[in-house]
C-alpha cells in the first residue's frame, strides 16, 4: 500500500513565553492510500490543532508532515496554496457553504478556483451530485435545505477535485442521528467505491465505528489505536466504548 | 473616568469602522470652513470696488447655500452614526448582559460621539485653514486680483460659523444615540447579529422585464429632455427628472437580476475564478441596497451636472470677454421720444425725458463732466432706426406659424432694429465686424445670439423678404453675418437690419450709439476715465449702466467685473454642492460595503478555506467593490450625457459653452473624491477580512 500521510514526530505549542499549551505532543503516525482513518479524543486533546496541521491551515512547532511524500511543513506562499487546493478536501463541521451561492455553484466553486475547463464543470458537478444523491436540491440555496444535505454539498465540494486526502474534522457535529447515518454512509461509499482516502476527526463513538482505523488522542499524545480489522461495525463500536471508559468516559459528552 | 477611558478603547477597537466616518466628517468641516471663510481672502487682495461688491455678493450667497449644505451634511452625519451603532448591538448586548446599565451605555456612546466630535473638528479645521490659503490662489485668479503682498488668512467668522453648525450636528446625533440606547432589548441585541437575512431571490423573468421597463422608461426620459426642453419652456424637465428617478429605481431593483442572468449564460466568464462568487456578492449587495444605490446615482448625476456647468459657464464667460470687449466703452440713447410716449416696459416717457431726449450723447457727457475730445481718443456716434412697417412678424414671416407655437412668449410686435450701412462700415473695425456692400434693393441681417440666429436663417433661406416705405428689399445673403455693435459679456446681438443709407428717413431715428475708446496708454490713465463714467452711475446705483435721462453706458471695466465676479460666484457655488454632494455619495457607499464586511469576512475565510490564495481573493474583493462603486457611477454618467445637454441648452445665454474642458475637470474631480473613498473601502475591506 502506498503511504498518503505521514506524521514524524510534531509539536505544536500555542502562547509565547511563560504561559504555553502543549496542544500537540509529539505524534506520529501514517495514513496509508485507501484507509478510512478515524481520530476521537476529548474535548481540548488537540484533534482541530492536528487536523489544522495536517490541513496546512496551522503551522508545526517541531516535526515534519509529508503528503505524498512531500514535506508540506516546508511548503510556502503559493505553492502552499497549490498544494492545499490540489491535494486535499476539506469537510467542516459547521458546513462552510457560501450563503449567497446556490448549492450547484458550492460545489463548482472548488473547481473554479483550481482553473478546472468551464466545460467540464457541469459534467463533473452532476456526477458527484448523482453519486451523493443531491441532485434534485443543486439548484436551492443552502438555507433551503437541511444540515444532512448541507453537510453532503460540502462533502462533494471536498471530494470534486479528486483530492489525495480528505480531513473532515466532526463532520456531523451538527447533524441530527439519522442525518449523520446518511453522511457516513455517503463517506463509505467515497472511501470503497471512490477510493477516497479520509482523516476524520469526532469525539462520537457511533460516528469513528465507520473508519477503518481509529487513533485516540488525549493531551496533545496518542494513547491508543484500534483496528477495525473483519469486525463488523456493532463489534467495532463496542471495542470504541472499551477504549472510551478506559479514557475516562468524558468523550460522548457534548462538546 | 471609567467611562472615558471605555469610550476612548471601544473607539479605537473600532477604528476600521471609524474610518470612513471619521473621514467624512474631517471633509464635512474642512468644506464648510473653506466656502464661509471667503470674505476673509478679500483683506490680502488689492481690487476694485466693483469686484469687492461683487465678492461680498458671491460670500452672501454662500453663506446661504451653507445653510443647505449644513443640512445635507447632518443627514448624512446622522445616517453614517445610524449605521455604526447598528453595528455595534452585540457589544452593546454583551455589556449589558455583564451588568452595565443602559444609562451608562448612553453615557458611554455619548463620549464617543463627544471625542469623535471634537476630533474631526480640530483635524478638519486644520486641514481647512490650511486648504483655503490654497483657495485664495484660486480666487485672486478668479477675480484677476493683485495678490503680491500674501499673508496668512484665517477667519474667525467661519471658524465660528463652523464650530456652531457641526456642534448642532453633532448634538442631533447625541440626543438620537440617547434616544435609541434607551429602547434596546437586551434580547434584541444579542441576537442583532444572528438573525440570519434570507435571501431575497427574484425571479429572473420578472427581472428581465423589469429591466427593460426601466430602460424604455430612461429612454422616453431621455428623449423628453433633448427634444421638449427648449430655452423658452423648461416644464419637461420636471417629468423627464421624475421619469428618470423612477427608472434608475427600476433599473437597480432589476440590474442585478438580469446582469446574473446574462452572464451565466457565459460560462466562460461565470465559471473563471472567482467570478461566481464576485457577481453572487454584488448580486445579494444591489438587491439589499436598490434604494441607496438609486439615492447615490442621483447624487453623482447631480454632481456631474452642477460642476460641468459651472465651469463651462465660468469657461464661457471668462473667454468670450476678450472677443465681446474690444472697445472700452459702448453708450447708447433714446433719442426722439415724445412726451406720452410708452416706455419699454411700464409707465410712459414725462415732458423732461422728452427734452432730454433731444440732447446728443456727446453734450450729455459733457454736461455731466466728461470731456470728450480730451478724454477719449475715439468717439464715434451712430444711429438706431426703427419703422412701423419692419416688426419682428415681418422677418419671421416664412415661419410664423412655428414661431407662433414654440414662441408664444415673444412679442412679435416690437419693431426691429435697424442701421445705415455708412454707419455699419464706420464702426466696423472697431468690433472687428466684416465690411459690407449692398445693391440698393439688398438688406443684411446681423446677429451673433446662437438660437435666434437660427430662426433668422430658417427665414431668410425660406424666402424673407422685407418693405420699407413702399419698396421691397431683399437678402444679399440667405443667412445672418456675425457682428455686433454694443460692446458685451457674451453674444448679445439678437439681429439688426443693415440697410443703404437712402432707406431710411430721419425721424425713424430711436437711439442713439457713441462708440469710444478712452486716451491713454496706460491702464492707471485709462482708470481715471473709468472712474469718472462709473461716478455717472452712482446716482441710480446701477452698477454697469448709467442713466442721464435714458443713458446707458457699458464700459469694458465694469462688464469684466460683473463677469468675472458671475463666473467666480457659479464656479464656487459649483464647487460647493458638488464636492459636498460627491462625499455624500461615496459615503454611503463605503458605508453600505463595509457594513457587510463582517459577512464578509466569514465568506471569504471560507474560501481561503476551500484553496482559494490570497491573490485571488484581493482580486475577487476588489471586483467586488469595484463593481460595486462603477455601477452607480455607470449609470449616473449616462444621466449626464443627457443632463449637460439639457443643462447647456438653458444655459444657452452665456454662449457657446466649452464642454470639453469643463467635464475633463469634473472627471478629475470624482476620480480624486470617489476614488479615493473606493480605496479607503477596499483597503479597509481587506483589513477586515484579513484579521484572523
Ligand atoms: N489558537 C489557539 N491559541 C491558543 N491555544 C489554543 C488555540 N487553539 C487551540 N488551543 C488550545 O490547544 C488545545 C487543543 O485544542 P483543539 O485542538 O481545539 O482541541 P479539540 O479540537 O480536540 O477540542 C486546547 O487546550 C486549546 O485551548
Ligand atoms: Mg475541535
Amino acid at each position: 500500500m502506498e503511504k498518503i500521510l505521514e506524521v514524524k514526530q510534531i509539536e505544536k505549542y500555542y502562547g509565547n513565553k511563560g504561559n504555553i499549551t502543549k496542544a500537540i505532543d509529539n505524534i506520529s503516525f501514517t495514513v496509508e492510500s485507501g484507509e478510512f482513518v478515524g481520530i476521537m479524543g476529548a474535548s481540548g486533546s488537540g484533534k482541530t490543532t492536528l487536523l489544522n496541521c495536517i490541513s496546512t491551515i496551522d503551522r508545526v512547532t517541531a516535526g515534519n508532515i509529508y503528503i505524498n511524500n512531500q514535506d508540506i511543513t516546508k511548503l510556502k506562499g503559493n505553492k502552499l496554496n497549490q498544494f492545499r487546493r490540489e491535494e486535499l478536501g476539506f469537510i467542516f463541521q459547521d458546513f462552510n457553504l457560501l450563503d449567497t451561492l446556490t448549492c450547484y455553484e458550492n460545489i463548482a466553486l472548488a473547481l473554479t478556483i483550481q482553473k478546472v475547463n468551464p466545460k467540464e464543470i457541469k459534467k463533473r458537478v452532476e456526477e458527484i451530485a448523482d453519486k451523493l444523491g443531491i441532485k434534485e436540491i443543486l439548484k436551492k440555496y443552502p438555507y433551503q435545505i437541511s444540515g444532512g444535505q448541507k453537510q453532503r454539498i460540502a462533502s462533494s465540494r471536498a471530494i470534486i477535485t479528486n483530492p489525495k486526502l480528505v480531513l473532515a474534522d466532526e463532520p456531523t457535529g451538527a447533524l441530527d442521528s439519522k442525518s449523520a447515518r446518511q453522511l457516513l454512509e455517503n463517506f463509505e461509499y467515497l472511501n470503497k467505491t471512490l477510493g477516497a482516502t479520509i482523516l476524520m476527526v469526532t469525539h462520537d463513538a457511533f460516528t469513528a465505528s465507520y473508519a477503518s482505523r481509529i487513533l485516540f488522542i488525549k493531551d496533545g499524545k496518542i494513547f491508543n489505536e484500534l483496528k477495525r480489522g473483519s469486525n463488523t461495525r456493532k463489534e467495532f463500536f463496542s471495542k470504541i466504548i472499551e477504549v472510551v471508559t478506559l479514557l475516562g468516559g468524558e468523550l460522548n459528552d457534548v462538546i | 473616568m471609567m467611562s472615558f477611558k471605555l469610550a476612548f478603547k471601544s473607539m479605537k477597537k473600532n477604528m476600521k469602522d471609524y474610518v470612513i466616518y471619521f473621514l467624512t466628517l474631517v471633509l464635512g468641516v474642512a468644506i464648510f470652513y473653506i466656502f464661509n471663510s471667503m470674505d476673509s481672502q478679500q483683506a490680502m487682495m488689492k481690487m476694485s470696488e466693483s469686484k469687492q461688491q461683487i465678492m461680498d455678493l458671491m460670500t452672501q450667497v454662500l453663506g446661504g447655500v451653507s445653510v443647505f449644505i449644513s443640512f445635507v451634511l447632518g443627514f448624512l452625519i446622522v445616517y453614517a452614526n445610524n449605521f455604526l451603532i447598528k453595528r455595534r448591538k452585540k457589544e452593546f448586548g454583551l455589556y449589558m448582559l455583564l451588568g452595565m446599565g443602559k444609562g451608562k451605555i448612553s453615557k458611554i456612546l455619548l463620549l464617543e460621539t463627544l471625542l469623535v466630535g471634537i476630533f474631526s473638528l480640530a483635524i478638519g479645521l486644520v486641514i481647512g485653514i490650511f486648504a483655503s490659503q490654497l483657495m485664495s490662489i484660486l480666487v485672486s485668479k478668479m477675480f484677476e486680483a493683485d495678490m503680491s503682498n500674501y499673508q496668512f488668512i484665517f477667519s474667525q467668522d467661519a471658524l465660528i460659523k463652523t464650530l456652531v453648525y457641526f456642534a448642532i450636528i453633532y448634538l442631533c446625533v447625541m440626543v438620537i444615540n440617547v434616544f435609541a440606547t434607551s429602547k434596546y432589548k437586551l434580547i434584541d441585541l444579542i441576537t442583532a447579529k444572528n438573525k440570519n437575512e434570507k435571501i431575497k431571490i427574484k425571479s429572473p423573468i420578472i427581472s428581465v422585464i423589469i429591466f427593460i421597463l426601466s430602460i424604455g422608461i430612461l429612454g422616453s426620459a431621455y428623449y423628453l429632455a433633448i427634444t421638449k426642453i427648449t430655452q423658452a419652456d423648461i416644464l419637461p424637465i420636471f417629468l423627464a427628472i421624475g421619469l428618470g428617478c423612477i427608472g434608475t429605481f427600476l433599473f437597480f431593483y432589476s440590474l442585478s437580476g438580469f446582469m446574473l442572468k446574462i452572464i451565466q449564460t457565459r460560462k466562460k466568464i461565470y465559471q473563471k475564478d472567482l467570478n461566481m462568487f464576485v457577481l453572487r456578492q454584488i448580486d445579494s449587495k444591489i438587491n439589499t441596497t436598490v434604494f441607496s444605490m438609486s439615492v447615490i446615482c442621483v447624487l453623482l448625476f447631480l454632481t456631474i451636472c452642477i460642476f460641468s456647468s459651472a465651469m463651462s459657464i465660468n469657461n464661457t464667460l471668462t473667454t468670450q470677454l476678450k472677443t465681446y470687449t474690444p472697445i472700452d466703452a459702448t453708450f447708447n440713447k433714446r433719442v426722439n421720444i415724445a412726451e406720452g410716449e410708452k416706455k419699454p416696459y411700464t409707465g410712459t416717457y414725462s415732458k423732461q425725458e422728452a427734452e432730454n431726449a433731444k440732447i446728443s450723447i456727446k453734450d450729455s457727457l459733457q454736461q455731466a463732466g466728461i470731456d470728450v475730445n480730451q478724454d477719449f481718443s475715439e468717439a464715434i456716434t451712430t444711429y438706431v432706426y426703427t419703422t412701423d412697417t419692419l416688426k419682428q412678424i415681418d422677418s419671421f414671416k416664412p415661419i410664423e406659424a412655428k414661431i407662433k407655437k414654440d414662441y408664444s412668449a415673444v412679442d412679435l410686435t416690437s419693431k426691429e432694429p435697424i442701421m445705415k450701412l455708412s454707419e455699419y462700415n464706420k464702426i466696423a473695425p472697431l468690433y472687428g465686424n466684416e465690411p459690407l456692400t449692398l445693391k440698393d434693393n439688398e438688406f443684411v441681417v446681423i446677429c451673433n445670439y446662437d438660437e435666434i440666429k437660427n430662426l433668422r436663417n430658417e427665414a431668410l433661406q425660406k424666402g424673407l423678404t422685407i418693405e420699407i416705405n413702399g419698396k421691397t428689399y431683399v437678402p444679399k445673403k440667405l443667412e445672418c453675418q456675425n457682428a455686433f455693435y454694443s460692446i458685451s459679456a457674451q453674444p448679445m446681438e439678437a439681429g439688426t437690419y443693415i440697410l443703404p443709407d437712402d432707406a431710411l428717413p430721419e425721424e425713424g431715428k430711436t437711439l442713439e450709439y457713441l462708440h469710444v475708446n478712452y486716451q491713454g496708454t496706460t491702464p492707471q490713465e485709462k482708470a481715471k476715465i473709468e472712474q469718472k463714467i462709473a461716478n455717472l452711475s452712482d446716482r441710480n446705483g446701477a452698477a454697469n449702466e448709467i442713466t442721464l435721462s435714458n443713458l446707458s453706458a457699458y464700459t469694458r471695466t465694469s462688464i469684466y467685473d460683473a463677469s468675472k465676479g458671475l463666473a467666480a460666484t457659479v464656479t464656487f457655488i459649483g464647487l460647493y454642492l458638488g464636492i459636498v454632494f460627491l462625499i455624500s455619495s461615496s459615503a454611503i457607499l463605503a458605508l453600505k460595503e463595509l457594513s457587510e464586511s463582517s459577512d464578509n469576512k466569514e465568506r471569504y475565510k471560507i474560501l481561503r478555506k476551500i484553496g482559494a490564495d490570497e491573490k485571488m481573493i484581493n482580486k475577487a474583493l476588489f471586483k467586488q467593490i469595484g463593481i460595486f462603486y462603477l455601477i452607480p457611477l455607470s449609470l449616473a454618467v449616462v444621466h449626464s450625457i443627457f443632463g449637460i445637454k439639457v443643462c447647456s441648452i438653458i444655459l444657452a445665454m452665456f454662449g457657446k459653452q466649452d464642454l470639453v474642458t469643463s467635464i475633463a475637470i469634473t472627471a478629475g474631480f470624482i476620480v480624486l473624491i470617489y476614488g479615493a473613498y473606493f480605496l479607503a473601502t477596499y483597503y479597509g475591506s481587506k483589513a477586515i477580512i484579513k484579521e484572523e
